[in-house]
């Protein structure tokens, strides 16, 4: 009774007088938590401070070139390279899903050889192939098989630059992966769903579009947020035709001014910035898809900030049941 | 729950089916199952788990395939055409279209989670039937008051309980105002306590004259709604008749040991 932890007001009696409703305990203590985080401290400070005072890194050049408007060109070409190629081929990233849930035994194969084919091989390659398609076929037509009816022919480089077909290649490969998500995602919807839309003289399209897909998008988009972070990093690789994406353009000026390091700096600072953005429309689309599974939707971001700043409480009521009438 | 009809005139069933066969896998549930609801008729199917009653249901509007047989609903064979002598396999938008006249209960509701309940209600007449946006909308309000939930219209299914996620889905399946209405096990997946209100709204339902087959082990629903009761096991009818027959006075030893396990 003298060594209870459980306080009680000095003098209030005898320890018997103890509301079981309140306990004053002494949190526990964490010290190795304090241990470890001030060794880190001390650890990234000093690595900090050694590649701040590094002599090899010319501090200047990084200022000069992190707003050059090559770079910001550079910026603007992978921006536009991972959007585009994202929407594509995403959008052919559900036709492969459909096609290889669907009973067609020939979209089946064919899905599953696309995937097979792209997924194997690597995008480097896949790349300097579409890049190099001239090599194998100098002209592109369009006809009849077999006879020598053509709608149109074209140089294949002039109907497929570089920028083409570095886009192309990234479209085509991310489509493969795309398609694994997709397809997951449609396999997470419960069975009962296509039945209770098949009950009420759904199509299996309709269906697919209104009932499916929109359940499916919950478990697609946190993946396809990865995907899309690592397109943006792969747009990189279409230097190696020479597309003049953000990498392509730092290392030709690199090679000028021979400040290889500094502009890698550059180009990272860019790239992680980017990403950073990337998860701004995934987190706002994970909320939009996540409605009618929570009872109540987390706050935004800014709401939180909101309700920290006292303006309106945190609670978020999505749905105020509404009058009928 | 009298079947009004002319005397003279002999009431065409408006489910029949014949002898109908299914298989999985080599094991037969259904052996030859034969039953006939008039229009207006509430039937009952009972029996122990495995008897293949869901299955016959499912059937019945096509979302099993039958090995053998007919089913018919509205002078219509499911799921296929018949030209001449020949029976053709429906393709998915016919089949489609057919399901639009029979509505369907789940015992595991089946909502759609990413619509609001009166979505869930609106999304088959609006997307699939074409009607107006505000028509299915009113009527989406009219047939949730007639559930009693006409102030839970903008709630998610996962905000709704049991009880409540049943009768959305009886107001969407009568969304489609179907002809017929299939009832798989409605109660079964029920706290005790909300089972009453679902059953509730299936006697209104009934004695609103909608034809109903019902697979339930509901044994007072059945004596009190029922105009035809069903026992089946093993994959066959063992017995069928008035519910005052079959429940209090069956004829088969089979059909007294369930009903005794059940009461």
């Amino acid at each position: 009774m003298a060594h209870a932890t459980l306080a009680t007001p000095v003098g209030a009696g005898p320890a018997t007088q103890i509301d079981p409703d309140d306990i004053v305990a002494v949190p526990l203590r964490h010290p190795w938590r304090w241990f470890l985080a001030v060794f880190l401290l001390i650890g990234f400070v000093s690595l900090g401070i050694s590649l701040w005072q590094n002599e090899n890194i010319n501090h200047p050049t990084i200022t000069e070139f992190i707003f050059n408007p090559r770079i910001l060109s550079g910026v603007v070409l992978t921006v536009v390279l991972t959007v585009v190629a994202m929407l594509v081929s995403t959008v052919l990233g559900v036709l492969l899903a459909v096609m290889r849930l669907s009973n067609n035994p020939v979209m089946n194969t064919l899905a599953w050889l696309y995937v097979w084919a792209f997924r194997g091989t690597p995008l480097l390659i896949q790349i300097v192939f579409w890049g190099y398609l001239g090599l194998l076929y100098a002209q592109i037509s369009v006809g009849i098989p077999f006879t020598d009816f053509t709608i149109f022919s074209m140089e294949t480089n002039t109907l497929i630059p570089a920028l083409t077909a570095g886009l192309l290649a990234l479209t085509l490969n991310q489509a493969a992966y795309s398609a694994e998500i997709v397809r997951s995602g449609m396999l997470s919807v419960d069975e009962g769903q296509y039945e209770a839309a098949y009950s009420v003289g759904m199509s299996p399209v309709f269906t697919l579009f209104k009932v499916v897909l929109p359940q499916a998008m919950r478990v697609i988009i946190p993946p396809m947020g990865n995907e899309t972070i690592s397109m943006l990093k792969n747009t990189s690789l279409l230097s190696v035709i020479a597309v003049l994406e953000l990498y392509t353009v730092a290392t030709q000026i690199s090679s000028q001014n021979l400040r290889q390091v500094e502009l890698l700096l550059v180009v990272s600072c860019w790239y992680l910035f980017l990403t950073s953005v990337l998860s701004i429309p995934q987190y706002y689309l994970e909320r939009y898809y996540g409605r009618g599974k929570a009872r109540t939707l987390p706050p935004t971001p800014f709401q939180r900030v909101r309700a920290l700043l006292g303006r309106r409480p945190i609670t978020v009521r999505r749905t105020e049941s509404q009058d009928a009438s | 729950m009298t079947i009004e009809a002319p005397a003279s005139a002999p009431v065409e069933p408006l489910l029949s089916a014949l002898k109908v066969r299914k298989s999985y896998g080599g094991v037969e549930v259904l052996k030859g199952i034969s039953l006939a609801v008039n229009p207006g008729q509430v039937m009952c199917l009972l029996g122990p788990s495995g008897s293949g009653k869901s299955t016959f249901l499912r059937c019945i509007n096509h979302l099993e395939r039958i090995d053998g047989g007919r089913i018919s609903v509205n002078g219509e064979l499911v799921g296929y055409a018949q030209r001449r002598d020949r029976i053709f396999e429906m393709n998915p938008r016919e089949v489609a279209r057919q399901r639009r006249g029979i509505g369907m209960v789940f015992q595991r509701f089946n909502l759609f989670p990413h619509m609001t309940a009166l979505e869930n209600i609106t999304a088959a007449p609006i997307g699939v039937r074409r009607i107006n946006k505000q028509k299915a909308r009113d009527r989406g309000l009219e047939l949730l008051d007639r559930v009693g939930l006409a102030n839970l219209a903008q709630s998610y299914p996962a905000q709704l309980s049991g009880g409540q996620q049943q009768r959305v889905a009886i107001a969407r399946a009568l969304a489609m105002d179907p002809k017929l209405l299939l009832f798989d096990e409605p109660t079964s997946a029920l706290d005790p306590e909300l089972v009453g209100d679902v059953l509730d709204v299936m006697r209104t339902l009934a004695s609103d004259g909608m034809t109903m087959v019902v697979v339930t082990h509901e044994i007072g629903f059945a004596r009190g709604a029922a105009d035809v009761v069903v026992f089946m096991d093993g994959g066959v009818v063992v017995e069928s008749g008035p519910p005052e027959v079959v429940l209090d006075n069956p004829q088969s030893a089979r059909t007294k040991a369930f009903l005794d396990s059940v009461m």
